[in-house]
């Protein structure tokens, strides 16, 4: 890669955060046209990645990057082989729609710039996520994907519903971002590779590691998460709170592919073994036939859709897993069709919500007068869904079918799954697309007609994609289908299924999902009923499994805190001072690490004399009779400390040691005399032995421990070399202040940061005012 | 604590020790003292002032906030240590150049900058709370 192109593939990636940068100022100077000027962002970048489909689909890659943190072997790198490269078009080609559906979705929203910044920063990190070779590139990018999802879902941020979705699928997916990157750390360790492009050579290093099964499993839970596989699959729906653009966008389109891209992209160096071929597709075939039961229970035209979505995922992941090079190709042509039909259905659901103000499909009917331009495009999305012959997702299904077979029981399994899922997939594909048009008409609460061109330009593109893509099948495959596959399978494969129906099982599969499809489309009304007989009976999901986890947590930390923080400061003392004491005693007992008894030093008398002073200073403290005595009595104390310091020799240590003490029996009065504690002393009997005997360990485990100290050999490297050096490299003759501000500046730069974090902590405190009033034993006695 | 006399010589006093602080401050590179110790000082003074004459009459000779100073302290002293970058060399390097004042050489370093925002940190905080404990006295 020239380092012209490597600097616009950059430019490229970046491209999206610009754009996010400047649409609040583009929208409030042209409004909505906004879209226009936004769109040409993903386009350009659409183009870029257009240009790089030659070179990929001649089997090569395109690699490059910068160095990001090199003291960490850690680049911001990229690398572009037909799996990456299809989901760059996908997200920047359906981006570009969606850019455009946005602005006319939330003409007039007063929010609009805020969310063409959220949709395009998401883009961003969509781009990133499937472009990104090095682990941490990967990491940094998918959870920068939730974080805007987050904002995104919860755009209407007033309603709790959005709240309360937006946060779901925050810590859904953010918990699998967890397991996501201690899998790739495993995977790090393991192979020794810290990019996909160098992971992709190691073979087989990763399937015999002893670590296989963990590096898998945490794998899984980070793409299983983000692609929401049964039984994490609740946030999705929920997701549907978001703007229709979003749902379209991330959660069909591309995000929640996420998982299924991280899952095909490792497939050739985690997949092929036992666990791979029996999990994926347990997991997958389990979130296919539950996704398709449970769309068939809504009647909201997006959660219809959304749980089709999560079917389709199952199906991506079933297949993936299902281990032959058939079933990737498969897997390869329905993730492509569905990103083309799904992103479509949710446009037009979205359009027939805007101009009828309704997306219950109970209440709509016979808007094909009204919304000509919306019919087709749901038609032609629909048809691609169905599966019908010369569209896309034709191709797909008779792929999925060729790729499944009869051979075994297994494989049979799995397509009586296949077989149910897209049959009940066709049934709610058209159910959408038909409904709302045919029939007589229903009276909506708006009045229904077709929308700007803004709206509909993105259905009926990628409606009519879903048709071209299939219809020239073979420059489809030639760019897409086949490096795609390629990738994924880790090794050549070419595509080559077309629209021309061959006689043989596939077909017979196809016709039999049809007429499937036809017949549960017409019990549609029955099967929902049932469905919610069903489900009413259950009455436990993972959704509110997810809300009781989230109730039993806070109860949780409600009682924790409860027991540990009951506030009362003696409590908290008491606490803080016997695991000190502790702390310091059971070591030295421990490790027999007891300090032998020093000799009687030869000290002048005057040093006796001070020492004395102190002791009566303590002596004092207990003894006071009121408090103001016992902390003047302390600072006594102290200042015979500060004295000794003096008179052996540290002048800055005794000079610190002044001030510290005469500040501390000021604040403390003053303390004293905020609280108005009584003057006098009334603890209980019991408690002042308690508080005695806490005191005297406290002392004698830091008297013994200092003891100790001096008595350990003393190694005086450092001493030394800041008695040679405090004058030749810093200048200054005071080594202690050398050494405060100079030699070790950072860890001083640090305390300050704390003393000036404690001066707020404790301004807060005392500026509290008390609410309940004071307990008995800080009233005057 | 109103008495006339600590009254009448708080304000010189106050005076006196700030003064003394910033001696403090500044001497510390080679003789005893430094920020820290000087910062202490100077909280020590505007405890005395508050006690003596109201906090009211010290905030109004501090004009700023202490919260503030404390804040421009650490400011002052991260500015320090980044001026590093600059010069190529690693974070918190003293770097250090020669200025004449009055036809005297000054030697000023970001080492001194360093140990004056040691100096605002120590005497915000501190004069900050105890301001705050003694408008409650009084309150």
């Amino acid at each position: 890669m020239t380092a012209d192109s490597q600097w616009l593939t950059f430019l490229a990636l970046m491209l999206p955060f610009a754009a996010a940068a400047t649409a609040p100022l583009l929208t409030r100077l042209f409004r909505h046209n906004a879209a226009w000027v936004l769109a040409l962002a993903p386009a350009l970048i659409f183009l870029h990645f257009a240009g790089l489909l030659p070179a990929v689909a001649d089997g090569r890659t395109v690699a490059g990057g910068y160095s990001w943190i090199s003291s960490l072997d850690v680049d911001f790198s990229w690398y572009l082989d037909g799996l990456s490269l299809t989901f760059a078009l996908l997200i920047s080609g359906i981006g570009t729609l969606i850019v455009l559906y946005s602005g006319g979705y939330l003409k007039g929203h007063e929010h609009q710039g805020r969310f063409f910044s959220f949709i395009l920063m998401f883009m961003g990190s969509m781009l990133g996520l499937v472009v990104a070779d090095s682990f941490l590139t990967l990491f940094v990018f998918w959870e920068l994907t939730s974080i805007t999802s987050f904002l995104l879902i919860g755009f209407d941020h007033t309603r709790e519903a959005s709240r309360r979705a937006a946060l779901q699928a925050l810590i859904v997916t953010g918990m699998g971002g967890l397991s996501l990157l201690a899998g790739l750390l495993v995977i790090w360790n393991v192979t020794g590779a810290g990019s996909m492009s160098a992971l992709l050579e190691t073979g087989d290093a990763l399937r015999q590691a002893p670590l296989y099964m963990a590096a898998l499993l945490l794998i899984l839970g980070g793409a299983f998460t983000k692609s929401a596989q049964f039984p994490f699959h609740f946030w999705l729906p929920n997701a549907m709170e978001a703007p229709t653009p979003v749902s379209a966008y991330l959660h069909s389109a591309t995000m929640v592919k996420a998982g299924v891209y991280l899952v095909m992209r490792l497939n050739p160096v985690l997949g092929e073994t036992g666990a791979w071929e029996t999990i994926l597709p347990i997991f997958g075939g389990t979130t296919l036939i539950v996704g398709t039961l449970l769309a068939v229970r809504q009647t909201d035209l997006k959660l219809m859709l959304a749980y089709t979505t999560v079917a389709s995922l199952g199906l991506l992941v079933m297949l993936t897993g299902f281990g032959s090079e058939k079933a990737v190709e498969a897997a390869v042509l329905y993730l492509v069709a569905h990103s083309m039909f799904k992103g479509a259905l949710f446009m037009v659901a979205g359009l027939v919500d805007h101009e009828s103000g309704t997306r219950d499909i109970t209440s709509l009917g016979g808007l094909r007068a009204a919304m000509p331009i919306t019919f087709a495009a749901a038609v032609l999305a629909a048809a691609s869904m169905g599966g019908l012959p010369l569209f896309f997702g034709f191709l797909a299904k008779e792929e999925i079918y060729a790729a499944l077979g009869f051979s075994n029981g297994w494989s049979s399994l799995l397509t009586l799954v296949a077989l149910i899922g897209n049959g009940l997939m066709f049934a709610i594909g058209f159910a959408v697309a038909l409904k709302p048009f045919l029939g007589a008409k229903v009276e909506t609460p708006k009045h229904a007609h077709e929308g700007p061109v803004l709206l509909w330009l993105g259905p009926l593109v990628l409606g009519g994609l879903g048709l071209i893509a299939a219809l020239a099948s073979s420059v489809s495959h030639q760019f897409v289908s086949s490096p795609m596959s390629s990738a994924v399978a880790g090794l050549p494969v070419t595509v080559t299924i077309s629209t021309v129906p061959h006689v043989g099982l596939p077909l017979l599969l196809s016709v039999v999902t049809v007429a499937l499809g036809i017949v549960a489309f017409l019990m549609l009304d029955r099967g929902r009923a049932l469905m919610a007989a069903t489900l009413q009976t259950i009455g436990w999901g993972p959704d509110k499994g997810f809300d009781q986890a989230l109730r039993g947590l806070t109860r949780f930390s409600f009682g924790t805190t409860g027991v540990i923080q009951d506030g009362r400061l003696d409590h908290y003392m008491m606490a803080t001072f016997v695991a000190l004491a502790a702390s310091l005693l059971i070591p030295l007992f421990l490790f027999g690490e007891l300090p032998s008894l020093p000799a009687i030093p030869d000290a002048p008398f005057y040093e006796w004399v001070v020492l004395l002073i102190g002791v009566i200073g303590l002596g004092a403290v207990i003894y006071a009779r009121d408090r103001l005595t016992a902390i003047v009595s302390l600072g006594i104390q102290g200042f015979s400390v500060a004295l000794l310091f003096m008179l052996l020799g540290a002048p800055d240590l005794s000079f610190t040691q002044f001030m510290v003490e005469t500040l501390s029996v000021v604040i403390l009065a003053l303390v004293m005399t905020r609280l108005r504690l009584s003057p006098t002393d009334h603890r209980p009997t019991g408690e002042k032995i308690s508080d005695v005997l806490v005191a005297g360990l406290c002392g004698t485990a830091l008297g013994l421990m200092l003891l100790r100290v001096t008595q350990v050999p003393f190694n005086g490297e450092l001493s030394e070399f800041f008695a040679q050096n405090s004058r030749v490299i810093a200048h200054g003759r005071n080594i202690v202040n050398v050494i405060i501000v100079d030699f070790r500046g950072t860890d001083t730069l640090g305390e300050i940061a704390v003393v000036m974090i404690t001066g707020l902590a404790i301004l807060a405190l005392v500026r509290i005012r008390a609410v309940k009033p004071a307990r008995a034993t800080g009233k005057e006695g | 604590m109103r008495t006339l006399i600590f009254r009448t010589i708080a304000p010189y006093l106050t005076s006196l020790m700030v003064l003394f602080s910033i001696f403090v401050l500044l001497r510390g590179h080679n003789d005893p003292g430094g920020g820290f110790i000087g910062g202490l000082i100077a909280a020590s003074a505007f405890a005395i002032y508050g006690i003596a004459c109201g906090v009211s009459p010290v905030r109004r000779a501090l004009y700023f906030h202490p919260m503030a100073i404390s804040g421009f302290g650490l400011l002052l002293s991260t500015l320090a240590g980044w001026l590093s970058f600059f010069f190529e060399v690693p974070f918190m390097t003293g770097l250090w150049t020669k200025v004449s004042v009055f036809g005297l050489p000054v030697d000023i370093s970001t080492v001194l900058f360093f140990d004056i925002g040691v100096y605002l940190v120590v005497v915000g905080s501190i004069t900050s709370i105890a301001l705050a404990l003694e408008e409650r006295e009084h309150g």
